[in-house]
C-alpha cells in the first residue's frame, strides 16, 4: 500500500511596506494599482497556489518623529481589494491581515462573510493582535492593551465571530445571538445566512508563546517566521502537540513559514543574484536607518561606507515608531560591531551581511528539492512566498518550480474542490456541515 | 466645464438593492444592465439592521466587472471607524479606477448600537420608547465630522508624493504626506492615511437630505444630494434650502448636484399611470415616493422636472430590481437618450466626470501654494 505524499501548500505575499520590496528595480510596479493586485493574484492561481496574502499596516511609520521615506509605503484597504480581486480570479484563497483591536466582531464579521460569499468560499483572515498607542490615534478606541489583553480579546474575538457565522439556521432563517464576555457585550440578529465555507480560513501570524497557543486553539494557518530546518521541525512538533488539548488533529493546522526564495540557471548564479537582491535591499539610506533603529539616536552623520558607532544604543528609544522590535539592541549592536571588526565591513556592508539572507537560493530543482525536504520532513506544511518585486515576483517560480513540484508528487496538478478550506484540507467547521 | 445648477446634461441614478441575495453575479448583472443604459451611477444601499451583504464589498466586486458606471454603496458613520472607513471608500476608487461614490447615511436604532455594544443608550427613556440612542441631529453632525475628516485624510497624500527617487533613496516625498490632527466630538484621528490619494481625489459623496436633521451635513459636504420628493414643489423647497445652506457654508450651490429620489414600479407596462398619481407623478408611500405606471410617461415626468430646473436628475429606486431596471434602461432611458437629454454613451471615465464635477484641489497642497510653496 502506497502512502499518499505529504502536499505542500503555497501562498503568495503581495510584497509589503518595508525594505524587502525593492522599489529602484525597472521592473517595480504600482504598489496601489489594481492591476498589479491583479496580476499576483492570477499569478498564484496559475500556479495552483492554496491563497494570495495580503498584510496591514494601519499607521505610517515614523522615524525621528517624521514619515518614514526610505520603503515602499501606502497601500488599499485589503478586504476591498480582495472582493475585486475574487471577479479575476477563480479558485485561488484570498487572505486579508486585518487587527482585532481596532475593529468591532459584528462589523467585521459580516465583512469576511461576505467575502466568503462573493468570492464562493475563498475567505480567510489573519488574525493581528499588534496594538500600541502610537497606532491607536488614527482609531477611535485610541488607547492600548498590554500583550495578554491583545490576546484574550483576540480569542474572544474570533470566537464570536464564529458564534455570528454560525448564527443562521442550515436553511436560512436568521436567529438571535448574544454574547457577554470581557471584551465584548453584544446582541442582535447577523445580517447574512452562513457563507460558503461556514467560517472563513483563520490564520494567525506570530511564534511568540502567546501566539502559539492562540494558534493551536484556535486558528486554521500559522504564518511563522522561517529558520533552519531543525529550528522548524522544532516550531512544529511544538505548535503540532498543542492541538491535542483542544481536541484538534494535527492536520487541522497548517504550519507555513513566510520565505523567500532567489532562483538562478546555476547555483552560483543565483547565490549572486541574491546578493544584487540584497545590496538593493539596503541602500546606503536604508543602512543607516538600520544603526538607527538599533542604536536609538540620529546617526545621519555617520558614512554608510565608513565604520560602526563606538557609541551603545540608548535603551528604550522612541526614535522609531510603528515598527516592530527584536530583541536586545545592546546586544545586537555588539554582535554587528564585532562582525563588522572580524571581516572588515564598512556600516552598509555590516547591515547586509546581519540582515536575512533570502531563504531558498539556487536553481529550481535545487529549490523545489529543499522546499519539499522541509515539508516531507515535517519542518512546515508550505510556505508563504514574499516576493522582492511587484507584481511580476513570482512569475518565474509559477514558470519554473511549481512544475519540478508537481513532477515529484509534491503539490497538486489541478484544485480538486472551489473553497479555501477545500484546497488546505481542512474539513468544515464540525458539526456544522 | 462646472455647470450651473440644471443646466449641465441630465443625471440619472439607479438603486441595485435586492432582498436576500448575497451571490456576485446578480449584482454584476444588474450593474452591467445599468451601464449599458448610460447610467451616472448605482446606489446598493446598507444598514447593520437588516439582512445583506456589505455594500462596498459587494461594489468592489462589481469593478472589475464593469468599465465606466459610477459605484455608490452607504457606508455609516455611527459604529464604524472613520479612519477604516475613508480608506475602504479609497480603494473602491483605486479598484474601480475612480468610480467610487460614498452616501452617508447614520445607524439610529437601539437594536444596530446592541451589535456593537460599545455605545449604551446614554437617553434610556427615549431608547425605551423605541426611539434612537442617540438624537438624529447629533448623528448627523458626527457623520459630517467623519466626512470632514475622510476628505482631510484622502489629503493627507498628496498626488505626487510618491517620488521613487533612486539617488536619495527616498520612495516618497515625506513633505507630501500629512497628519491631519483631526479632533470631532466623539473621534480624533491622527493619519495619514495608508491608502495615497484616490484616482478622483476624493470620491463622490453622496448624501439623501429629505429630512431635515441631515440637511447641514449634506449642505456642507454632499456633491450629490438626494431628495426623496412626492412633488416638484417639494423637491424645490428643499433644494433652495440645502443651497442656501451650501452658499453659508462658502460653497457654490451649482456644485451641488440635485437628484429627486423616486421608487419606481414599471409593472404596468405601458399603461398610463394610475389614477390618483396627479397626472403620472409620483405619491407617498411607506417606501418613499412611489412612481407606478409606464417607462414613457416616467420618461415625460424626469424630462418635466428636469427641464424646469427643479432637479438636475434622479434616482431611482426599481420596485422589482431585475423587470424595473430593464424597463427603465431599455423604455425611460432610451426615450431621454432619443429626446437629445442624456448621454448616450460615456465621454469621461470617472464618477465626477459623469457628474460635471472637478477634481478637488488638496487642502495641503493648497496650504503649500499660500505659504508661497516653501520647503
Amino acid at each position: 500500500m502506497t502512502v499518499r505524499r505529504k502536499e505542500i501548500h503555497l501562498a503568495a505575499h503581495f510584497p509589503g511596506v518595508n525594505n524587502t520590496t525593492v522599489w529602484t528595480d525597472p521592473r517595480s510596479k504600482s504598489q496601489i494599482e489594481f492591476s498589479s493586485f491583479e496580476h499576483l493574484a492570477r499569478t498564484a492561481e496559475r500556479g495552483l497556489f492554496d491563497f494570495f496574502f495580503l498584510a496591514e499596516g494601519l499607521r505610517l511609520r515614523e522615524h525621528k518623529g517624521r514619515i518614514h521615506d526610505l520603503d515602499v509605503v501606502g497601500r488599499p484597504e485589503s478586504l476591498t481589494v480582495l472582493n475585486a480581486l475574487a471577479a479575476v480570479t477563480d479558485r485561488v484563497g484570498l487572505a486579508a491581515t486585518v487587527n482585532a483591536t481596532f475593529n468591532e466582531p459584528f462589523e467585521l464579521a459580516r465583512r469576511l462573510a461576505t467575502l466568503d460569499h462573493l468570492s464562493g468560499g475563498r475567505a480567510a483572515w489573519n488574525v493581528v493582535t499588534s496594538s500600541d498607542a502610537f497606532t491607536g490615534e488614527n482609531f477611535r478606541r485610541g488607547g492600548y492593551l498590554d500583550r495578554a489583553d491583545r490576546y484574550t480579546r483576540a480569542a474572544e474575538f474570533v470566537a464570536v465571530a464564529r458564534q455570528l457565522w454560525d448564527s443562521w439556521t442550515p436553511d436560512g432563517v436568521p436567529r438571535p445571538f448574544a454574547h457577554r464576555g470581557r471584551h465584548f457585550d453584544i446582541a442582535g440578529e447577523f445580517t447574512l445566512p452562513r457563507s460558503p465555507q461556514g467560517h472563513p480560513v483563520v490564520i494567525q501570524a506570530g511564534d511568540s508563546e502567546e501566539g502559539r497557543e492562540f494558534a493551536a486553539a484556535t486558528a486554521d494557518v500559522i504564518f511563522t517566521r522561517h529558520g533552519t530546518l531543525e529550528a522548524g521541525r522544532a516550531f512544529y512538533a511544538d505548535v503540532k502537540k498543542r492541538l491535542e488539548k483542544y481536541g484538534r488533529g494535527p492536520d487541522q493546522l497548517k504550519i507555513m513559514p513566510g520565505v523567500t526564495v532567489v532562483l538562478g540557471d546555476t547555483a552560483a548564479e543565483a547565490q549572486e543574484k541574491a546578493a544584487g537582491i540584497r545590496r538593493q535591499q539596503v541602500s546606503p539610506q536604508n543602512a543607516i536607518l538600520t544603526l538607527e533603529q538599533i542604536w536609538g539616536v540620529d546617526l545621519s552623520s555617520y558614512d554608510p561606507d565608513g565604520p560602526l558607532p563606538e557609541t551603545d544604543p540608548v535603551p528604550d528609544s522612541s526614535l522609531t515608531q510603528g515598527r516592530t522590535r527584536h530583541g536586545d539592541n545592546v546586544a545586537i549592536a555588539e554582535k554587528w560591531r564585532a562582525l563588522s571588526k572580524e571581516k572588515g565591513l564598512s556600516i552598509r556592508q555590516t547591515v547586509i551581511e546581519a540582515s536575512a539572507r533570502q531563504s531558498f537560493v539556487g536553481t529550481p530543482e535545487a529549490v523545489a528539492i529543499e522546499l519539499e525536504t522541509f515539508v516531507r520532513r515535517d519542518a512546515a506544511d508550505g510556505f508563504i512566498l514574499v516576493p522582492h518585486l511587484t507584481p511580476g515576483g513570482l512569475d518565474e517560480f509559477v514558470d519554473r518550480v511549481v512544475p519540478l513540484l508537481q513532477e515529484r508528487g509534491a503539490f497538486r496538478t489541478e484544485y480538486e474542490g472551489t473553497t479555501l478550506r477545500s484546497h488546505l484540507g481542512l474539513s468544515g467547521p464540525e458539526g456544522k456541515q | 466645464m462646472t455647470s450651473s445648477h440644471g443646466r449641465g446634461l441630465l443625471h440619472l441614478a439607479a438603486a441595485v438593492d435586492q432582498r436576500a441575495v448575497h451571490d456576485a453575479d446578480s449584482y454584476v448583472e444588474l450593474v452591467r444592465l445599468a451601464e449599458r443604459g448610460g447610467l451616472d451611477f448605482v446606489t446598493l444601499d446598507d444598514t447593520f439592521a437588516r439582512p445583506g451583504p456589505d455594500a462596498l464589498a459587494v461594489l468592489s466586486r462589481v469593478a472589475p466587472a464593469t468599465s465606466r458606471i459610477g459605484l455608490v454603496p452607504t457606508v455609516t458613520t455611527t459604529h464604524t471607524e472613520p479612519f477604516h472607513v475613508q480608506a475602504a471608500v479609497a480603494t473602491l476608487d483605486w479598484v474601480s479606477r475612480g468610480r467610487a461614490g460614498w452616501r452617508i447615511d447614520v445607524s439610529a436604532t437601539e437594536s444596530e448600537a446592541r451589535l456593537f455594544g460599545r455605545r449604551p443608550s446614554r437617553t434610556p427613556d427615549f431608547a425605551r420608547a423605541g426611539g434612537s440612542p442617540w438624537p438624529a441631529d447629533a448623528l448627523w453632525q458626527e457623520a459630517g465630522e467623519v466626512a470632514e475628516v475622510a476628505a482631510k485624510l484622502w489629503d493627507s497624500w498628496e498626488d505626487d508624493a510618491e517620488i521613487r527617487d533612486a539617488a536619495t533613496g527616498r520612495f516618497i516625498d515625506r513633505d507630501k504626506l500629512h497628519h491631519v490632527d483631526f479632533t470631532g466630538s466623539a473621534f480624533s484621528v491622527k493619519g495619514p492615511s495608508i491608502v495615497p490619494r484616490p484616482p478622483q481625489g476624493h470620491p463622490v459623496r453622496v448624501v439623501d437630505a429629505t429630512e431635515g436633521t441631515a440637511r447641514q451635513t449634506a449642505a456642507e459636504y454632499a456633491d450629490v444630494v438626494l431628495v426623496r420628493a412626492v412633488s416638484a414643489a417639494h423637491a424645490t423647497a428643499v433644494r433652495d434650502q440645502v443651497r442656501e445652506s451650501a452658499r453659508e457654508f462658502g460653497r457654490d450651490p451649482g456644485d451641488l448636484c440635485v437628484l429627486a429620489s423616486l421608487v419606481v414600479d414599471l409593472g404596468d407596462g405601458e399603461h398610463a399611470a394610475e389614477p390618483g398619481h396627479g397626472g403620472g407623478g409620483p405619491r407617498p408611500t411607506a417606501q418613499g415616493p412611489l412612481y407606478r405606471g409606464g417607462p414613457v410617461d416616467l420618461a415625460e415626468l424626469i424630462a418635466g422636472w428636469y427641464t424646469d430646473g427643479t432637479v438636475d436628475g434622479f434616482h431611482l429606486t426599481p420596485a422589482e430590481p431585475r423587470r424595473d431596471l430593464e424597463r427603465l434602461v431599455n423604455g425611460t432611458v432610451a426615450l431621454l437618450q432619443h429626446r437629445g437629454l442624456f448621454r448616450t454613451f460615456y465621454p469621461g471615465s470617472t464618477l465626477r466626470e459623469h457628474l460635471g464635477l472637478a477634481r478637488p484641489a488638496n487642502q495641503y497642497a493648497v496650504a503649500h501654494a499660500v505659504t508661497g510653496g516653501a520647503s
